[in-house]
């Protein structure tokens, strides 16, 4: 359930919702750490769920002393009314037979919240690809049957590449056919309800390895920005070493590999 | 999939913790009423259940719904929980009210009757002299879903603010994040994370970023910043996660915190029963027995 922050609950009716799946290389949460990051975006309250493993740490969007002290928790909900956008992270993974659960529980909050439409962030096995996707582009989209006329001409315009149907039994020959994300996480589950729900749910993902995935963040939200134009290319400079965008790493991605190492080791 | 130097292919694990999720749906869609009542009774037998030993009966309510409490020390762990025996409830006499009784693959527990006191457990007690202070000994590991179910038991459905939390717990050192090797740390050490209702200055740093807490301590600290209960929790990082003399006197800053002021009287008598405590274990830790 929402809990907000403050003691009122924030009106979210009209606002775009973004939310990672988490799925191979945490590629949506980097991403959606990304966009809390760069937009800083304001805490607006919590997803208290029994769904999702416990965890607590500081401020990990922290950029000076006073505000790296504020707790933050596994499922949290952020917004900037200004673009009419709230992003809920999600911090750790689902506890066992509890994915179904969740999406129910969420999906009901985002119809009850009012907000108009959801933008999944996910990424899926580069290893399940066929021929064609090999060959391709890594992004993907899907969207749910009730997207708004206006946003399915929007997406058509950028000559995106629609998440193809796969065998639904891999081994078998003559299985049906169905949207299939492997590695996805609770991204099929998400879309399936989405649709028999009709919700508004665009579902942006990339063909990622575990690994660094880093780069397969800046991916996806520079891929998300092509649609949405969360935030515009800085001019461009000599220095061919600028990125093209200006997207903020959080402070908490520090360390990702693990502590230093002893230096007696060598 | 990942190809190994022997000309294997391996399933490569997934950090996300996405292959449990496709086994379930798999599962999922092939379940027959006989699963569905095995897995019914499986999570029966998780259940997290609180009663009173004296009168074997189960509490009717959450704990704290039915005593008042303004003042909640949880020691989850054998060193915190020796910390707490030995400094805090070794003055004034200390009242049981209640018993967690769980089950899963690591803390068997089947009669809590009869508990001996190598097994681990989750005991409430509060101070009969003001019995509006309550503490916790939790040597037990309480699973990931069972953690919520313990919150439900001991705090109910409507959280109250007018008390304040605090929890002792210790990690190993190797699960701290910091530019050095963990090697060159001066374990065991400290660290706390607070509420942002709470306004009690900790003894001791701040967790930094990227360090995280996860587990029971983190279940009921999530709780307490949701719902703007204020609390603080003591992290002892250390490299001797058993009973550990070193480990357990790494947490003497907290006696003289707000939470515990008052009601730590006679330090140096907790240092003797540390120490005795220690003895008795050190007996009972032999792998033949």
């Amino acid at each position: 359930m929402f809990v907000p922050c403050g003691d009122w609950v924030p009106d979210l009716t009209g606002f775009t919702l973004l939310m990672p799946a988490v799925s191979v290389g945490n590629v949506g949460q980097l991403a959606i750490d990304l966009i809390i990051s760069t937009l800083n975006m304001r805490k607006i309250g919590y997803f208290y769920t029994d769904c999702l493993v416990p965890m607590v740490g500081n401020n990990p969007y922290a950029t000076a002393e006073d505000n790296s002290t504020e707790l933050s928790t596994n499922a949290e909900v952020y917004s900037l009314p200004a673009r009419k956008l709230v992003a809920l992270q999600l911090r750790s993974i689902f506890i066992k037979y509890k994915s179904k659960s969740f999406c129910e529980k969420l999906l009901s909050w985002v119809q009850s919240s009012g907000c108009a439409k959801v933008i999944v962030l996910s990424s899926s096995h580069s290893y399940q690809r066929n021929d064609l996707q090999l060959r391709s582009t890594p992004f993907r989209y899907l969207l749910t049957p009730s997207v708004h006329k206006r946003i399915q001409n929007k997406i058509e315009s950028l000559n995106w590449q629609e998440m193809e149907k796969s065998p639904c039994i891999p081994q078998m020959d003559d299985s049906e056919f169905c949207v299939r994300v492997p590695g996805g996480g609770i991204t099929k589950t998400l879309y399936d309800e989405s649709c028999s729900k009709e919700i508004q749910m665009a579902i942006l993902l990339k063909f990622v390895s575990e690994g660094d995935n880093i780069p397969d963040a800046l991916g996806l939200v520079e891929y998300l920005n092509e649609w949405l134009q969360i935030i515009k290319p800085c001019l461009q400079s000599d220095d061919p070493t600028t990125p093209a965008l200006p997207w903020k790493i959080p402070s908490s991605w520090r360390l990702l590999f693990g502590s230093g190492l002893p230096p007696a080791l060598f | 999939m990942a190809a190994t130097f022997f000309g294997e292919v391996v399933k490569a694990p997934c950090r996300a913790g996405t292959e449990d999720e496709e086994e379930e749906e798999e599962a999922g869609r092939r379940e027959t009423p006989e699963d569905r009542e095995v897995r019914r009774q499986l999570a029966r037998k998780r259940e997290v259940r609180l009663l009173r030993r004296q009168t074997k009966t189960s509490l009717e309510v959450s704990l704290l719904e039915k005593y008042p409490c303004s003042k909640f020390i949880i020691a989850i762990g054998n060193n915190a929980v020796a910390f707490l025996s030995s400094f805090v409830m070794n003055s004034g006499v200390w009242e049981e009210v209640g018993c967690a009784k769980l089950w899963n693959e690591w803390c068997r527990t089947v009669d809590t009757a009869h508990l001996s006191p190598s097994e681990a457990f989750c005991v409430f007690y509060h101070l009969k002299s003001n019995p509006l202070v309550f503490v916790c000994q939790c040597s037990c590991y309480v699973a990931e879903d069972q953690q919520y179910q313990w919150l439900e038991k001991v705090f109910g459905s409507c959280p109250r603010r007018n008390m304040q939390i605090t929890i002792l717990t210790c990690r190993h050192v190797t699960d701290y994040k910091t530019s050095e090797s963990t090697g060159s740390l001066p374990s065991p050490f400290l660290k706390a994370l607070k509420t942002q209702n709470c306004k009690d200055t900790a003894c001791c740093s701040l967790l930094e970023q990227p360090n995280i807490v996860h587990g029971l301590p983190a279940a009921v600290l999530s709780y307490c910043q949701v719902w703007k209960i204020p609390a603080i929790l003591y992290l002892c990082y250390t490299d001797v996660m058993k009973l550990d003399l070193i480990t357990v006197e790494a947490f003497k800053p907290i006696l003289s915190s707000r939470s515990l002021k008052g009601l730590a009287k006679n330090i140096p008598q907790g240092t003797e029963v540390l120490k005795k405590l220690m003895t008795t274990n050190e007996i009972q830790s032999n792998i033949y027995t």
